[in-house]
């Protein structure tokens, strides 16, 4: 059949939308899954047992699944108690809790290695514990896992590929539908690979932008 | 909840698990190679290896999996390379973990005291031989740990090839899913076994581990 990579031009503005849904839901994800992170990370490190132990369950079914399988789950599942999801929301939250329990993680251990002192000095300067945790422990644990967030961030962005599945207009599914037309698959996936990689590197780096902007302020 | 269903369709879940630890298996065997070959040409001391090496890093890492499984499976054919689906998926998912094993094993290999090369090669040893019989035995230590978590990514990757149509685990949940409209109980199911995987695997490594700790 042969390569021909003529047929390409005629779907970019096609393709470039679809990057820009990529770029929309990995940053939708990302901000959740950031978020999320700090909230389950507080959770796992101050909450009453209670409350700690279903959300522990969760992460563990989060971290031990496929994240493909989990898309489908709330996609597909939660039809059945009658939660009618649009597959963008679907994506952006079966991607943001994906992560959230990855960043949850690295955000307790970053909480733990805040120097007691920090939490010590804050509570008898008279803030409450919430205060303290929120104010003062929580901002710094931030700061020094930034790095390690940023490289879930950038597998976020590769991982976005797979809302294509539950039919979410991105690039990897509208490049299917321009393949559907031309019948060119070797052509318009490395067209999509060769976006994701420029949108990859434009994330980078604007992280490492925000990390050394950040070093600079401490 | 419905048990009597989950009791009758495991069988098959366990069945198409086959599958998903033969992908595995067969991925991740690929995958250190891959990351061999690709650590030691970015440790090369010729520039085009290490800039092939960097290269394969570079861009298998920083593109989609699952673009890389539909370029070898669906765009292979026509650069004349006719996969079946789980000879592609083997094969995209093996070359997608090699990148990230790459990294894994030269930063091993790198994290070696530096004076360990210093001083074999002041005792005469060649640098190959300095590699093979200081660096690699030290380095290899380093890495169980980092390499066990490409590992427990890559179980979980192997989900991926469903999409190119491999009657795997999430396949035949998807399929379940489908046809049962029982989507949490397949989830379930499917879940489970992906965690035991998880779980032995990781006990796997840790033993590993606590073996190669120097005594």
């Amino acid at each position: 059949m042969g390569l021909d990579f003529s047929v390409v031009p005629g779907y970019l503005d096609a393709l470039f939308l679809g990057a820009l849904w990529t770029i929309a839901i990995t940053l939708s994800a990302a901000v959740l899954s950031f978020f999320g992170g700090i909230g389950l990370a507080v959770i796992a490190l101050y909450a009453p047992l209670v409350i700690r132990l279903p959300f522990r369950l969760f992460a563990w079914l989060f971290m031990g699944t496929p994240l493909l399988l989990q898309l489908f789950l709330i996609y597909f599942g939660l039809i059945e108690i009658g939660v009618d999801l649009p597959a963008f929301v679907a994506g952006v939250i079966g991607l943001g809790l994906h992560y959230a329990v990855y960043n949850s993680d690295i955000i307790q251990a970053g909480i733990l290695a805040v120097d007691k002192g920090q939490h010590e000095g804050a509570r008898t300067l008279g803030l409450s514990k919430v205060q303290t945790i929120r104010k003062i422990v929580v901002p710094q644990a931030v700061n020094t896992v930034l790095p390690p967030i940023g490289n879930n961030m950038i597998a976020l962005l590769k991982d976005s590929a797979l809302v294509s599945v539950i039919g979410v207009a991105e690039l990897t599914l509208t490049s299917q539908l321009a393949i559907s037309k031309t019948f060119r698959p070797f052509e318009f996936y490395l067209a999509a690979a060769a976006f994701y990689y420029v949108i990859n590197l434009g994330l980078e780096f604007g992280l490492r932008r925000i990390e050394r902007r950040i070093q600079i302020s401490r | 909840m419905d048990f009597e269903l989950i009791l009758r369709v495991y069988p098959y879940f366990l069945e198409a698990a086959l599958v998903t630890i033969q992908l595995s298996i067969l991925s991740i065997a690929l995958g250190l190679v891959c990351g061999g070959l690709g650590a030691a040409a970015r440790l090369s001391r010729s520039s085009i290896l290490r800039f092939i090496g960097a290269a394969y890093v570079s861009v298998i890492r920083g593109t989609p999996a699952l673009i890389q499984l539909f370029i070898l499976y669906f765009g292979g054919p026509q650069v004349g390379i006719q996969l079946d689906a789980f000879e592609a998926g083997v094969i995209g998912l093996g070359i997608n973990i090699g990148a990230y094993m790459t990294e894994t094993i030269r930063g091993a290999i790198i994290a070696v005291d530096k004076g360990q090369t210093e001083a074999s090669r002041t005792l005469g040893m060649g640098r190959w031989q300095t590699m093979q019989k200081v660096i690699l035995p030290q380095a290899a230590r380093l890495m169980i740990r980092p390499l066990g978590v490409n590992i427990n990514a890559q179980i979980k990757g192997t989900a991926l090839v469903a999409a190119i149509s491999v009657v795997e685990l999430t396949y035949t949940a998807q399929r379940y899913i489908g046809s049962t409209y029982k989507p949490f109980e397949m989830f379930l199911l499917a879940g489970l076994i992906y965690m035991m995987l998880i779980y032995v695997t990781g006990l796997g490594i840790s033993w590993l581990d606590r073996r190669a700790v120097i005594k």
